[in-house]
């Protein structure tokens, strides 16, 4: 049993779930609340009413800006890691601006900027917590399709607004445009956290970044901002330009070219692997120098084939990562404030987001949806 | 689906064992034979290679049978040592070796990779070895010097290392391991043996030792208090076991047989054991371990040991599986762990685990057996019958 949430779902809490859910969406909160939401595992999203909690004393109400889409919210409208509990209101790049704030938010004042990520709630009050890793409490809970500490389901940010405590709201810094900035809420945070954590900062080091969609343009400009060399993997050798001139990448090697990816073999120090499909690994492993380090934040549905003699041959490792800790996510915001990145995006109106999911699914965006909430999202 | 042994890329990974050879394109069989240094009519045979006659056992084909072979070993250099090799412990290594499951064996093949004995000759340049000296040699005799690997103390990750045996060395001529009654080696690649430790069980500790005490270090797995899972009993796991305890560190030996239970935990010294076949106490287990170190080489499911590891654990494989494992992805991302690997290590870092183990009176658990012994003991070890390594009286039974 390895569904990543099934800590957030523990035997009591879907009882209390039960209990509450005698009580429908609309009525389980005292505030009328409106957005998008799948049903089904078709993943066809749609007008959805329901409601959110008052704002509590630790709690930030944020009327909703723009919302990013992450590759995750197609995984989980259409039920693809088996464990979404519909209906789900996707969205965990959450851009808006504070309208209330409890008594004892200190942090934040109305009118503030702020943006909420993946995570909007955790024990805090375990190890994790204490260190700042919130992302590993086994209490952690997800922005949507989890259950919160009230013991009622989460919605995200494809809607109005959103209530959050304040220890999982995020300072926007100034320079940061909500818009490109609202993708770096998830795509930012995962590149950023095991570059740090696994060391792979270090100036004048070669950087892989394999695929080049939202996770990866990231990468690319996260690794430049460190100083490091930039080679860019990809199976699309149309994404060549792209990377090199408008992301800043030093060189592309297409994967899928053998006479490329031999002359390459034992080149890089770093990999950040953010491919989602079912892909090899041991391509990816031949490219590392002795002690390279493989991250991958991808997440296939099955397992990858781990081929072990080039691990234990060359000292590599494969390591994987999930998101950051709230501070790790602040600092991260302000290090792109400062550098000047943000992600490259194409916004969307609310009722174009079913054919923005599509082409998604076909990595037709360069390089990141963002919906336009505030301005396209409208109960009918 | 590529064979298996378009894995074990080995033009990448060590172009000293396989020169210009791109693996994918041949089968084991073919690629052996057309590597065989000896159906060239201008190769010399291995009795005629070198001016100083030698004995040894060796393997012809790929049946993996041992028997004896005169062959030839280089005059002493000004930079080797030369010794009288006492002992030689059988690896694992050594069973792929003589049956080619690698595909990269060269025939005959001398294996011996863990070769104890008394220094009888240096050479003028020679500054660390005097005639009398205890010492050993491992899995490396030569390495190029020059690269960033050797320059950190990492020989065993430099593109030209040159092992032990089934290597080419810098002359050309392939290497021969331990099992024979004489050893020359480069200095560099000589390792001085402590007074203390008993050189028959201490044999092992050049390869076993080493793979074990490497990662340990390396991956921070060696902090007193912390918790460490070794993934099965053999002859690197119970050596594993007993590096990690002299740590300091709480360690768990997870294995298939209920039988060694017993023996784990009263001989080797470890807190617990975990029966890997039981889904109860693997459940119990279940984000407990720091690190973990797998010393399996036959395929075996990972998913179970990565939930054994808490949130940051390390899974760290010394054991070569030949086809690629199944990486569920899921729990590394959930719990930020890793797989990683590790093989042997440096020399620098051989001698210090040597010393080490002098201090803490760490060696191997061994079953001596005579030279004529070799053929039943590879039987055996196939079927891991054995506390827990092989170790070959030479000494005593290697007869000219």
């Amino acid at each position: 049993n390895i569904s990543p949430i099934s800590h957030s779902l523990t035997h009591s809490d879907k009882h209390k779930h039960r209990n509450k859910m005698a009580k429908s969406p609309e009525t389980e909160h005292p505030n009328k609340a409106f957005g998008w939401a799948a049903r089904d595992k078709s993943g066809l999203l749609s007008p959805f009413h329901f409601s959110r909690r008052d704002n509590g004393e630790n709690d930030v109400t944020v009327k909703i800006l723009y919302c990013g889409v992450c590759h995750t919210d197609l995984h989980t409208i259409k039920n693809d890691w088996g464990f979404t509990y519909y209906p789900v209101v996707p969205g965990h790049e959450i851009v808006g601006i504070a309208t209330k704030v409890g008594k004892n938010v200190t942090t934040f004042k109305e009118g503030d900027r702020v943006g909420v990520g993946v995570i909007t709630g955790s024990c805090q009050s375990c190890e994790s917590c204490d260190q700042d890793l919130e992302n590993y409490c086994p209490q952690m809970a997800f922005t949507y399709n989890a259950i919160g500490s009230d013991g009622t389901k989460n919605y995200g940010g494809y809607s109005e607004t959103i209530v959050v405590d304040q220890r999982f709201v995020l300072r926007f810094p100034e320079g940061l445009p909500s818009d490109s900035g609202a993708p770096l809420l998830c795509a930012g945070i995962t590149v950023y956290s095991p570059m740090k954590y696994y060391g792979m900062t270090e100036p004048g080091k070669h950087l892989g970044v394999a695929g080049l969609g939202g996770l990866g343009h990231v990468a690319v400009k996260i690794g430049k901002a460190f100083g490091l060399k930039v080679t860019v993997i990809s199976s699309s050798p149309s994404k060549e330009d792209e990377a090199i001139n408008r992301l800043g990448a030093d060189s592309f090697l297409v994967s899928s070219d053998p006479r490329n990816m031999k002359a390459a073999i034992g080149t890089m120090d770093y990999i950040i692997d953010t491919v989602s499909a079912v892909h090899a690994l041991f391509p990816l492993l031949s490219l590392l120098k002795v002690n390279g380090k493989l991250v991958t934040l991808g997440l296939p549905e099955k397992p990858l084939e781990l081929p072990i003699f080039p691990l234990v041959l060359g000292r590599k490792m494969v390591g994987g990562s999930d998101v950051g800790g709230m501070k790790e996510t602040q600092e991260m915001l302000d290090f792109c404030a400062k550098h000047n990145i943000t992600a490259d995006i194409e916004l969307i109106k609310m009722d174009e987001i079913n054919s923005a999911m599509e082409r998604l699914a076909k990595s037709d965006v360069r390089y990141r949806f963002v919906i336009d909430v505030a301005n396209s999202l409208s109960p009918p | 689906k590529l064979p298996s042994s378009a894995y074990i890329n080995w033009d990448t990974y060590c172009p000293s064992i396989r020169p210009g050879l791109w693996l994918l394109s041949l089968s084991p069989q073919s690629a052996s034979r057309s590597y065989s240094y000896f159906t060239s009519p201008m190769a010399k045979s291995p009795e005629e290679q070198h001016p100083v006659n030698v004995v040894g056992w060796a393997a012809e084909d790929s049946s993996g049978v041992l028997a004896p072979i005169n062959f030839s070993r280089r005059a002493t250099g000004e930079k080797d040592v030369t010794f009288k090799v006492l002992y030689c412990g059988i690896c694992h290594t050594d069973l792929h070796q003589i049956k080619n499951e690698w595909g990269n064996t060269i025939y005959p093949v001398i294996p011996g990779h863990e070769i104890v004995g008394v220094v009888t000759e240096v050479g003028g340049k020679v500054l660390k070895f005097k005639v009398g000296d205890k010492v050993g040699v491992g899995c490396l005799v030569g390495s190029c010097h020059s690269c960033e690997n050797c320059a950190n103390d990492l020989e065993n990750y430099c593109p030209k290392m040159i092992l032990t045996y089934n290597g080419i060395y810098h002359d050309g001529t392939p290497t021969y391991g331990g099992y024979s009654n004489i050893m020359v080696c480069d200095e560099s690649f000589v390792i001085s043996i402590p007074e203390n430790l008993a050189l028959d069980a201490c044999a092992p500790l050049l390869c076993a030792g080493i793979t074990t005490y490497s990662p340990l270090r390396y991956f921070g797995l060696d902090k007193p208090g912390m918790h460490v899972g070794v993934v099965g009993l053999g002859g690197l796991g119970h050596v594993a076991v007993k590096f990690a305890k002299a740590f300091g560190v709480k360690v768990t030996v997870i294995s298939t047989s209920p039988d060694k239970k017993i023996e784990a935990i009263d001989r080797l010294g470890a807190d617990s054991f975990l029966v890997s076949s039981d889904p109860d106490q693997m459940q119990v287990a279940m984000g407990t371990m720091d690190g973990i170190i797998d010393t399996v080489s036959a395929t075996h499911p990972l998913l179970p040991l990565i939930g054994l590891l808490k949130s940051h654990g390390k899974l760290v494989m010394v054991g070569v599986p030949e086809k690629p494992l199944e990486l569920p992805v899921f729990p590394l991302l959930i719990g930020r762990k890793l797989v990683a690997g590790s093989a042997i290590g440096g020399i620098k870092e051989t001698q210090e685990m040597i010393d080490f183990a002098a201090k803490h009176n760490i060696t191997a658990d061994i079953e001596l057996i005579p030279m004529d012994y070799v053929n039943t003991a590879m039987e055996r070890l196939m079927k891991t019958d054995v506390r827990y390594r092989f170790v070959i009286d030479i000494g005593n039974t290697l007869k000219h």
